[in-house]
């Protein structure tokens, strides 16, 4: 062998060794310096988590009675991996399918893809989920279709039928409660973004109201099943799964006779509205109790039927959950509107004038209208009452004696050009009952009102100097009167400043100011209270299914004192005689519980859809009895007409329900909480659980 | 025709198989019996989830197996110096069958190359795998004659050689199969270098290589499959459903067996068959992800064993002959398993080529195994 060739085979052999070498080397790295890396690769690929959802906790009231549970529902779903195993890839199956349980083929085929099937204009419905997992049709199947589809696999292959939990609404008592309840929904992919809640893309979560608020202790957790599954999809071997852990009961303070009686007399007072002209186009109802903040009953009108988000909503239904024309059923009133409290608003106004020295014994002149600068603010329907004490002002709720006090005051603070360490006794007093301040109602999306004090002139007028200092180029042609560009003149030159009128329209609720019912249940509480602000409350407990209890909501107050015992004492007996001489006399007359109320009649500057000018709020706030308060009952009507008829005989309607009124007498038999309020717990058994007609 | 028709010949086998090299043996035995395993474990839980025999795979890889070893020991029984007498007609059927194979109607095509002459009843023979044989006994035998001196071979010689080498691999190249043509050239480099021929065509046929290879994808001569595959070689995220995806997935399939493994049939990956060709081009996958590091190292080492005991056979050799058909024979083996465990790991480029011994498929367990029995026919004849 020549020198070269052996030389030559050593590099061949040399090179052959380090092929070998390089190979070994990156062996080991693959499965050794980054082996766990690919293993964590390669479980994410074979396996998948099957959700298998827990049984949602139920709401029920403080005596046990369930307002919303899940009950038994048949699920119709398909089985997408053998259907698209079919030469039609499942269409006619589908077809045929719908026609069962009653839905176009179209609407059944839309449903079953996939989201990103479609092209996303036409994808509406679409299953959020997988491939591998059940895609329900409908979850409200008759026990007869199902069967059809069980018996009949040859002409329903991969469609199954299976009874899963609903939400279900059993209405005991009559109630509806589609506001306060909220409702269920999928997840969503912002649900999965947050990064805070663990959701199965699978799960029904809380959208709104309780089930939202509380939806943590409702949902329960999911059973996952874990399975490996192959490059097509099937599953070759399950893996470990958790059971589903049923979620808690939610016990609120709500009671479901007392929230049936409220929806009714809310309807009830909307519906004599109409009848007698009115647009009334929606209201809200509170009941609360004032020694705790609990809310005993929340209605809010127009309202909707909640099974229609477990059949699933039609556009239409979900079109008319917002409009306009079908007054937007979705708002919930009792903290999302908001209402200029107009008379309502004088308790505040009373603490306020008593902080500032006036003498709530004297006389006060109570004339037709009084002039305040240049412009005249007239009496409510522009009558003279001569001289009057103050307590018979607030009765017959006079707006001159405050016109007169406010613009005093105003003065007194400097007037346009305020004075350092000023008193603003009247915005004070607003802020020290948590105006313009959410109440901290444990629902979501609550309102905070307005307080409109400097602070608010300040911004507002940070915000639209431009618009009102250019009025003539930028307002729209209609609004170009010789008045509003007057004022868009005013308001350029000085509209951060609080001018007397500003002030002396605070002082009965008016102007910029508006409240929302829950805000006005919270002060009206506190009144009867004696000066407690209690957090309003509606849930009482979390409750295991065992009957372990998780958490007990107890009373939070919030402030203390935000009266004095002398105002709280002289504004029970004002507010009484409201009832027994004055402006609520009437929607109360022979009634035997002692209410104690006022009326408000407010004006609301905007305008309905069609142009025309919005009618007047009726309010009545009030609570009962009157020596010894337990109740605050709140009733607004928006475009409902005047207070005193409206809301205060729908607000006698709420006694007469709470009290067991019958007959021009209390009935105890009949009365809903004839021993208080319940303090215990109730046992929570939703499926066993029987109503006491009081 | 049996083998044990006859004493004489039973004798004869007795006395052959005493003598043949013993590390060569039990290496390549190793190698046959964890590929069969391999098989097996690769197709077991696929065939079965069909309802079909799911030893079906096992019961033809055995059959395949045995053939190859007859084919073997056939090989081992002539003595090699009188083997160059049939080196032509190998050589001449290689190019008939390449040509066949383009033929349409007469071949057939997998996986993107035109490789195969299927025969009734549902066997296929692929003509490269018999080229590789044709070319490397082929060039041995002329770089090797009339030199049993210290006389190296002329450029005449090795412009002969070449032109032998060449018809086969251009058909291989139309096929296309690049993976076969890198590897038939990796063996003709590495006798020409061998038979001492001058360095300047070792160095020449290096550069012609990379130079080819560059022009062969500018001009389109390689097929956009093969770009892609190369592609996503670069960036495996480039093309995730096909090339790139199984790259990953074979990637991914070893990288998870760990140390240990899985354990034998116990592979979530093999036995969801998330690689595709399991059984085949990517047999190294299940031995990665079954057999952990110990056992897919274990093979590396099996394979290393027999290339330096195939080294060492070529050594002891005073036959250049016999020394280049043992060279070009280990270059083969050698870049055929580095081309293949290689692309499983994202090494090198995808290309496919099976792994020799291992890999499910019977032309190239034929051939692998005759390529065996030269190296033995060439052991057995040094003294």
């Amino acid at each position: 062998m020549s020198l070269r060739s052996r030389l030559n085979l050593v590099i061949v052999q040399a090179l052959i060794i380090s092929l070998m070498l390089a190979l070994g080397g990156r062996l080991f790295y693959l499965q050794v310096a980054a082996g766990l890396t690919y293993q964590d690769a390669a479980l994410s690929i074979q396996s998948r988590d099957v959700v298998n959802p827990a049984i949602r906790g139920a709401i029920v009231d403080s005596s046990g009675i369930p307002l919303v549970m899940d009950r038994p529902g048949m699920v119709i779903s398909v089985d997408r991996s053998t259907l698209d195993k079919l030469p039609d890839k499942g269409v006619v199956v589908l077809a045929r399918v719908a026609k069962l349980v009653g839905k176009t083929a179209n609407n059944v085929y839309v449903i079953t893809r996939l989201c990103g099937e479609l092209p996303a204009s036409e994808n509406a419905g679409c299953w959020k989920g997988t491939r591998f997992q059940p895609i329900p049709i409908t979850r409200t199947a008759t026990t007869e279709q199902a069967l059809k589809v069980l018996e009949n696999s040859d002409l329903f292959p991969g469609i199954s039928a299976q009874s899963v939990p609903v939400r279900s609404y059993p209405g005991m008592g009559g109630e509806n409660g589609a506001h306060v309840l909220g409702y269920v929904g999928s997840v969503n992919e912002d649900d999965l973004a947050d990064s805070d809640k663990n959701y199965f893309r699978e799960e029904t979560i809380g959208k709104d109201g309780l089930e939202l608020q509380y939806d943590d202790y409702l949902r329960g957790k999911a059973g996952i099943k874990t399975v490996i599954v192959d490059r097509k999809e099937s599953v070759t071997k399950q893996s470990v799964s958790t059971q589903p852990v049923a979620g808690f009961n939610l016990v609120t303070n709500l009671d479901v006779r007392l929230q049936a009686a409220t929806e009714k007399a809310l309807k009830a007072a909307v519906l004599r509205a109409k009848s007698a002209g009115g647009r009334a186009d929606g209201g809200a109802a509170i009941v609360m109790d004032v020694n705790s903040g609990k809310i005993l009953a929340l209605a809010s009108y127009p309202t909707y039927d909640p099974n229609i988000w477990q059949i699933g909503l039609t556009q239409k239904q979900a079109n008319d959950l917002f409009s306009e024309n079908s007054g937007v059923p979705a708002l919930n009133r009792p903290l999302q509107g908001m209402y200029a409290p107009a008379s309502t608003f004088k308790s505040v106004s009373v603490v306020a004038a008593m902080n500032a020295g006036y003498d709530m014994n004297a006389s006060y002149k109570c004339p037709s209208k009084v002039l305040i600068g240049n412009r005249e603010f007239a009496n409510f329907e522009s009558k003279s009452q001569g001289t009057i004490s103050m307590k018979r002002a607030i009765a017959v709720s006079c707006d001159t004696i405050w016109y007169q006090i406010a613009y005093d005051e105003w003065v007194r603070d400097g007037g346009l050009f305020p004075k350092s360490g000023l008193n603003d006794y009247f915005f004070t007093a607003a802020r020290g009952f948590g105006l313009g301040k959410t109440t901290g109602i444990d629902l979501p999306s609550e309102a905070s009102g307005r307080l409109p004090d400097r602070a608010w002139k300040e911004r507002v007028y940070k915000e639209n100097k431009d618009f009102y200092c250019n009025f003539k180029t930028r307002a729209k042609k209609s609004d170009l009167t010789p008045f509003l560009i007057e004022v868009a003149r005013e308001n350029c030159l000085d509209g951060n400043m609080l001018r007397a009128g500003d002030a002396v329209n605070f002082s009965i609720g008016q102007g910029d100011t508006l409240m929302t019912p829950i805000q006005m249940a919270q002060l009206y509480g506190a009144i009867a209270n004696g000066g407690m602000m209690y957090k309003p409350q509606v849930a009482r407990a979390i409750i295991k299914p065992n009957g372990q209890v998780v958490k007990e909501f107890t009373p939070e107050v919030i402030a203390t004192n935000v009266l004095s015992k002398k105002s709280s004492k002289f504004l029970r007996e004002a507010l009484r005689a409201v009832v027994t001489e004055g402006t609520g006399a009437g929607a109360f007359s022979g009634f035997p519980v002692s209410i104690a109320g006022k009326t408000g009649t407010a004006e609301d500057k905007g305008r309905n859809q069609d142009g025309s000018a919005k009618a007047d709020t009726a309010w009545f706030a009030s609570f009962a009895p009157a020596e010894k308060p337990q109740y605050a009952v709140v009733m607004v009507v928006s475009q409902g007409g005047f207070g005193g008829s409206i809301s205060a005989v729908g607000v006698k309607d709420i006694y007469t329900s709470l009290f067991g009124v019958s007959g021009g007498k209390v009935d105890p038999a009949k009365e809903i909480f004839p021993n208080g309020v319940p303090s215990q717990l109730p046992k929570v058994d939703p499926k066993n659980a029987k109503l006491v007609k009081p | 025709m049996s083998i044990y028709s006859n004493h004489r010949r039973r004798d004869r086998f007795r006395e052959n198989f005493g003598q043949f090299d013993r590390i060569l043996t039990f290496s390549v035995a190793a190698l046959l019996i964890i590929g069969t395993l391999l098989v097996y474990a690769a197709t077991r839980n696929w065939f079965a989830a069909q309802g079909l025999d799911p030893e079906y795979y096992l019961k033809r890889h055995v059959v395949n197996i045995l053939i190859g070893g007859l084919l073997a020991y056939g090989t081992t029984l002539i003595d090699y110096r009188l083997l160059r007498a049939y080196t032509p007609i190998v050589w001449g059927l290689a190019v008939i069958g390449l040509i066949i194979v383009q033929i349409p109607g007469l071949g057939s095509e997998i996986n993107g190359a035109q490789a195969w002459i299927s025969f009734p009843g549902g066997f296929q023979i692929q003509p490269a795998e018999l080229a590789k044989i044709a070319i490397i006994v082929g060039i041995s035998m002329i770089l090797a004659e009339k030199r049993d001196t210290d006389a190296n071979p002329t450029d005449q010689d090795v412009l002969k050689a070449l032109a032998i080498a060449a018809v086969p691999i251009l058909l291989i190249l139309i096929q296309p199969d690049l993976g076969t043509v890198v590897i038939i050239s990796a063996a003709v480099v590495a006798i020409i270098g061998t038979s001492g021929a001058p360095t300047r065509w070792v160095v020449g046929l290096l550069l012609l290589a990379v130079v080819g290879g560059f022009t062969a994808v500018k001009a389109g001569i390689v097929d956009d499959y093969q770009v892609a595959r190369l592609q996503s070689f670069v960036d495996p995220s480039a093309d995730p459903q096909s090339t790139g995806y199984q790259l990953r997935q074979s990637r991914i399939t070893i990288g998870s067996g760990g140390i240990i493994g899985k354990g034998l049939f116990d592979g979530p990956q093999t036995n969801g068959r998330f690689v595709p060709e399991q059984q085949t081009d990517f047999i190294f996958t299940v031995a990665g992800e079954e057999l952990g590091f110990l056992g897919s190292g274990l093979i590396l080492l099996l394979f290393t064993i027999f290339f330096m005991r195939a080294f060492t056979i070529a050594k002891r050799t005073n036959d250049l002959f016999g020394r280049l058909v043992c060279v070009g024979v280990i270059a083969w083996f050698a870049f055929q398993t580095f081309e293949n465990i290689g692309m499983t790991m994202g090494l090198v480029p995808m290309t496919g080529v099976p792994l020799p011994f291992m890999s499910y498929g019977g032309s190239s367990m034929f051939a692998n195994l005759i390529g065996l029995g030269l190296i033995q026919n060439v052991h057995l004849r040094t003294r």
